[in-house]
């Protein structure tokens, strides 16, 4: 296989990184600034249409919407992120753990994964938040424990790809141990697959907190959160379809942004990917 | 093919076991009381201690899990707290919705990503390809319990041409029974249609780069004839890998898409038996679920292995 | 090329059954005679059928008055008519009842309902091993006697002013020895519908009984449909899926119904006093003062207005406006977060304190809840929300006591005496309130009971043992044309019998 030349940004890459970029400005800018509070209660404000005053409108306690768009951006970045550093901090070391020493911590590793497979991964989350109570840290454990079983499998994949290579070997008969020879060698060639996993696996993460949410058990009022946003507005659906319109919408530009940067991210690091032509 | 296929069943069975004991402790220690959430708040205690006996609450957790599993082998599913019926009877009333639901979705999502991914390949880098790829964009990114609101907003009560939800059941007929699952089969449909385009697209186009392809192409086979005899076969491997993932994301979809939709599926009776702390309905109908998740991805393995033209061990 | 005709096939399967289902959804041919049928929407889906073995409203809102009949019911104002027995007498002493059966009342599968199905019915709601949900209503039953077949005579241990309601509840249904044990699946009663089919998670289908001995029903078949969702409930009014919707909580949509020419709204008063439980067991709750300064907090005409697009009639205390007896407190604590401050200032909390609100289910429930966090925040009490369902509820709230604050509405009718029950989850004490509860309990004469009623809705005020927020509105959305549902719901229950539709 011979790579390219020279190659240039793919385009997913650069819309990618552009509508994350936003949706990352817009959370940090709505710990300084936001158009009203996002949890100032005007009762007789409710269910404006969008206008001046009130660029998207209010919800059903007089709220303006795009500062609670706005602030939930935050909240639903954050748990995302804390759900995929979960993953992360814990998939990571077990896939490559697994991946070093091939034997039954292995095997366990591997039949773990496929245990939490087995269960659908909305099942999973609403069993554990039945459990553990609603809120937004349990929500980060139950997206967390799917995340870290998806990045355990990718990284015990991708590991023991490397382990097969010449150099690997070599530097195993050198004297390193699979520790050092894990961190050293193992883990920099697994790196750009672990980025590409945790970018896709951020965006499900938003959907996942937001159909937690919808449903009650993620981030708890006052505090706002797109997903419940979106279930809030379903009652008024027939009075106020627009309510439901915008954090919809909000949930799909920022699931969109996340999956074009990491097609983004795959094409750059992986170059069998996006190179080819028909012929 | 025989030692594999062993490997993978004793794997299965393992992975089963796992399950059971996980959901079996995992609903020992969530809180809540099937018998004061069915007597309420005005029930004496000695009347709860009667239901709890009654309900075979009252004996110790390692004594219910044996008869469980033991019940489980022998293919008796208990009884459930809340209905008083047969788990089996219930599953087999749900399974009558789900099955048709989840296959429907299946079919419609095959049948629309299929062309659609074929039709980007052949256009790649150009206007339809793009087109396609934002649709596959946009399928994923878009909460699939939205896209079932806004799909009940415009057919259901815009338009009037289908139910908003609810099911009345097989013994209406046939076409009555149909309808109340045609919105909701096109809600767990799109999403799982926006992935299968991508994967199709990118299985064709990894296909067309393949050497015997180029070789196929060079002696002169027209285009046509090249991607059904050499290409669709080939690209048709990780398709089916996905498929049999799918089945797994649509029986977890079913869960919400059939509350949006108030249908009486196997996803609703778990959700609301989750709720109503109807915990022998809830172990079971979990580890059903995952067992045949297991079961479906061991049948996709091999699969795969039978559709594969390459050489084995070419992997 | 197999793969190519496999779709093909799939693609004309797909086809044929998009058109079957489109076909199907078209309207009918318009009947010219009034309908005989009936969808009725209901929130939650009964477990089972069995009123007597259970104590989700659900059941009772299937089959209460349609399906099962007590001696007595409650009819829509709340007064006492008869049902399966036709005339009733009390001893001087009030320690015997004497009931008299429908000569004609038959179960549905065709036995006779006779005094000895009543001594039954009675015998097992009170025995030791009964899974009644309200045995207490029977604890006043010393023995019940058949003189005839026609006869029943109930001998109490002591005057029980609330027996006669009591025995019209649906806990208190008449059941046959044959099929108490199959109710729940398969429910067998004397009245005027009888049960079809139960599609199971969707709806239970009766239809009429058409052996029954009273006044025959206008309807020849009733559907019950469970829509738990509040958007999937505007849903199926707004397609014409469902004909009435009692019990409609999805205030928020009302004025688009109240401006729909095929719609009719009606607004009734029930039985539930929404209230924000306060756990006064627990610091520092225990200061009357802190409870009185939530109070002041709380925006009420706000909270009903967001809530219930303000149709909620407002509470100051533990009683529903609409029956005799009830004092109007509301007044005792105006919204004046200023006084709140004060107040918890004077109680040592200058800077307020932190606490949970724990919310069950129930939209209005959710709804108030975080409106009235937001409100505690103004006044520096700084409350985090927690969701909870309804089991996890039961146990740790109801049960074990162990909650800061809770929003709920408690349904039981005139159900004032809970607040005299040791360990009851209020953490609430009063020698007072008891004293008041047990002369009320000996007590016969209305008018004094009206007045110790007063006096109890006093005392709960001024302790502000609970911050007192609506009456839970009782609201019916239907299709105009419908003559008969209930406009108030003095318990929990769809009765049908009186139904039917205009032309």
């Amino acid at each position: 296989m011979t790579a390219p030349p020279r190659r240039s940004w793919p385009p997913s890459l650069v819309a990618g990184g552009v509508l994350t970029l936003l949706v990352v400005a817009v959370a940090l800018l709505s710990l300084v600034w936001t158009p009203h509070e996002p949890e100032r209660v005007r009762v007789l404000a409710r269910l404006r249409p969008p206008g001046p005053g009130h660029w998207l409108g209010t919800d059903h306690f007089g709220r303006d919407v795009l500062s609670m768009l706005m602030a939930g951006a935050r909240h639903s970045l954050a748990v995302a992120a804390a759900a995929v550093a979960v993953g992360l901090a814990v998939g990571v070391p077990l896939g490559l753990a697994a991946a070093a020493r091939p034997g039954w911590g292995d095997e366990a590793v591997a039949r773990g994964a496929d245990l939490l497979f087995a269960f659908p991964a909305v099942l999973t989350a609403i069993l554990l938040t039945a459990l553990l109570g609603p809120g937004a840290l349990n929500a980060v454990l139950a997206i967390g424990a799917f995340n870290a079983a998806v990045l355990a499998r990718v990284t015990r994949g991708a590991a023991r790809q490397v382990w097969r290579r010449e150099f690997v070997r070599a530097a195993l008969a050198l004297g390193r141990g699979p520790g050092g020879a894990t961190l050293v060698h193992v883990l920099p060639n697994v790196a750009g697959v672990i980025v590409v996993q945790a970018t896709i696996l951020f965006a499900v993460a938003i959907l996942n907190e937001a159909a937690l949410s919808y449903l009650g058990l993620g981030v708890q009022p006052p505090a706002p959160s797109w997903g419940r946003m979106l279930g809030d507005a379903q009652t008024h659906l027939f009075t106020s379809p627009l309510q439901a319109v915008f954090p919809g919408a909000a949930i799909a530009v920022a699931v969109l942004g996340l999956n074009l940067l990491g097609d983004g991210l795959r094409d750059l690091l992986d170059p069998r990917h996006g190179a080819a032509r028909v012929t | 093919m025989t030692a594999f296929l062993v490997r993978r069943l004793l794997s299965l069975a393992f992975t089963a076991w796992l399950a059971t004991v996980a959901v079996f402790v995992v609903l020992e220690v969530v809180p809540g009381d099937p018998a004061l959430l069915m007597l309420g708040t005005e029930a004496r205690p000695d009347t709860l201690e009667a239901l709890r006996a009654q309900l075979g609450l009252d004996r110790p957790a390692p004594v219910r899990y044996a008869e469980w599993i033991g019940g489980l082998l022998t293919g008796d599913l208990g009884v459930s707290v809340t209905y008083n019926r047969p788990v089996a009877e219930l599953v087999a009333e749900r399974l009558v919705i789900t099955v048709p639901l989840a296959l429907g979705a299946l079919a419609l999502s095959t049948l629309l990503a299929l062309p659609l991914g074929l039709f980007a390949a052949s256009r790649h880098g150009r206007a339809g390809d793009w087109a396609v790829m934002a649709f596959g964009q946009l399928g994923i990114a878009v909460p699939g319990f939205w896209f079932a609101i806004l799909l009940i907003l415009v057919f259901a009560v815009e338009l009037g041409w289908l139910p908003a939800g609810g099911f009345p059941g097989w013994s209406a007929g046939a076409g009555p029974a149909l309808t109340a699952l045609l919105l909701p089969a096109v809600a767990l449909a799109v999403p799982e249609a926006a992935i299968l385009a991508r994967v199709t697209r990118a299985a064709v186009l990894d296909t067309l780069r393949e050497d015997y392809v180029r070789t196929a192409r060079a002696k002169g086979l027209g285009r046509r004839a090249v991607l059904g005899r050499h290409v669709l076969p080939n690209a048709l491997v990780p398709v089916v890998t996905i498929l049999g993932l799918q089945f797994a994301f649509l029986v977890g979809g079913a869960v919400v898409v059939e509350n949006v939709f108030q249908l009486p599926g196997l996803g609703r009776l778990v959700y609301q038996a989750v709720g109503q702390r109807d915990l022998v309905v809830v172990r079971d109908v979990v580890v059903l679920l995952a067992l045949f998740v297991v079961a479906v991805n061991l049948l996709v393995d091999a699969a795969h292995a039978a559709i594969d033209p390459r050489p084995r061990g070419a992997a | 090329m197999a793969g190519w005709n496999g779709g093909v096939r799939a693609a004309v399967l797909v086809a044929a059954w998009a058109a079957a289902a489109l076909t199907a959804a078209l309207p009918g041919a318009a009947a010219a005679e009034a309908r005989r049928d009936l969808v009725v929407g209901m929130q939650l889906e009964p477990p089972h059928l069995d009123p007597t073995a259970g104590a989700a409203g659900a059941i009772d809102e299937v089959v209460y008055a349609n399906l099962f009949e007590p001696l007595l019911r409650i009819d829509s104002d709340g007064g006492l008519v008869y049902a399966l027995a036709e005339e009733w007498g009390v001893s001087d002493d009030g320690l015997s009842y004497t009931f008299r059966l429908r000569p004609g009342a038959r179960f549905h599968d065709g036995t006779a309902a006779d005094s000895a199905d009543v001594k039954f019915s009675l015998d097992r709601a009170r025995a030791a091993d009964s899974v009644n949900a309200q045995k207490g209503y029977f604890a006043t039953i010393d023995r019940v006697e058949t003189p005839d077949p026609l006869t029943v005579v109930v001998h109490l241990t002591r005057p029980d002013g609330l027996f006669l309601f009591h025995m019209a509840q649906g806990d208190a249904v008449i059941v046959a020895p044959e099929s108490a044990a199959t109710n729940k699946q398969k429910p067998v009663g004397t009245g005027p519908f009888r049960f079809a089919r139960w599609v199971a998670g969707d709806r239970v289908e009766l239809e009429r009984n058409p052996d029954y001995d009273g006044p025959a029903p206008a309807l020849d078949r009733v559907t019950f449909r469970f829509i738990a969702d509040p958007a999937a409930q505007v849903a199926s009014l707004m397609a014409g899926d469902v004909d009435t919707f009692p019990q409609f909580n999805t205030f928020e949509a009302l004025d688009r119904f109240r401006n729909d020419q095929r719609f009719r709204v009606k607004t009734g008063s029930g039985e539930g006093e929404t209230l924000m439980a306060i756990n006064n067991a627990r610091p520092p709750f225990d200061d009357v003062r802190v409870r009185r300064a939530l109070a002041h907090a709380i925006d009420r005409a706000a909270v009903i207005e967001a809530v219930t697009a303000g149709i909620a009639p407002p509470i100051g205390s533990h009683f529903a406006p609409h029956r005799a007896g009830y004092v109007d407190l509301t007044g005792l604590y105006p919204y004046d977060p200023d006084r709140a401050r004060a107040l918890l200032a004077e109680a040592g909390h200058p800077g307020g304190f932190s606490a949970t609100l724990k919310l069950p289910p129930p939209i209005y429930a959710r709804r108030s809840g975080e409106l009235i966090a937001a409100m505690l925040a103004d006044v520096g009490v700084r409350v985090s929300v927690e969701n909870t369902e309804w089991a996890p509820w039961l146990e740790r709230v109801f049960r074990a006591g162990d909650y800061d604050l809770t929003v709920i509405a408690h349904t039981e009718p005139l159900d004032i005496d809970i607040y005299g029950r040791p360990d009851y989850y209020f953490g609430y004490r009063s020698a007072r309130f008891d004293a008041l509860m047990a002369e009320l309990e000996t007590t016969r004469d209305e008018g004094h009971r009206n007045a110790l009623y007063g006096d109890a809705q006093r005392v709960i005020a001024e302790d502000a043992v609970n911050a007192f927020l609506f009456q839970l509105p009782i609201v019916t959305v239907e299709k105009a044309g419908l003559e008969g549902t209930w406009q108030n719901r003095p318990l929990q229950a769809n009765d049908i019998t009186g139904v039917r539709w205009r032309n």
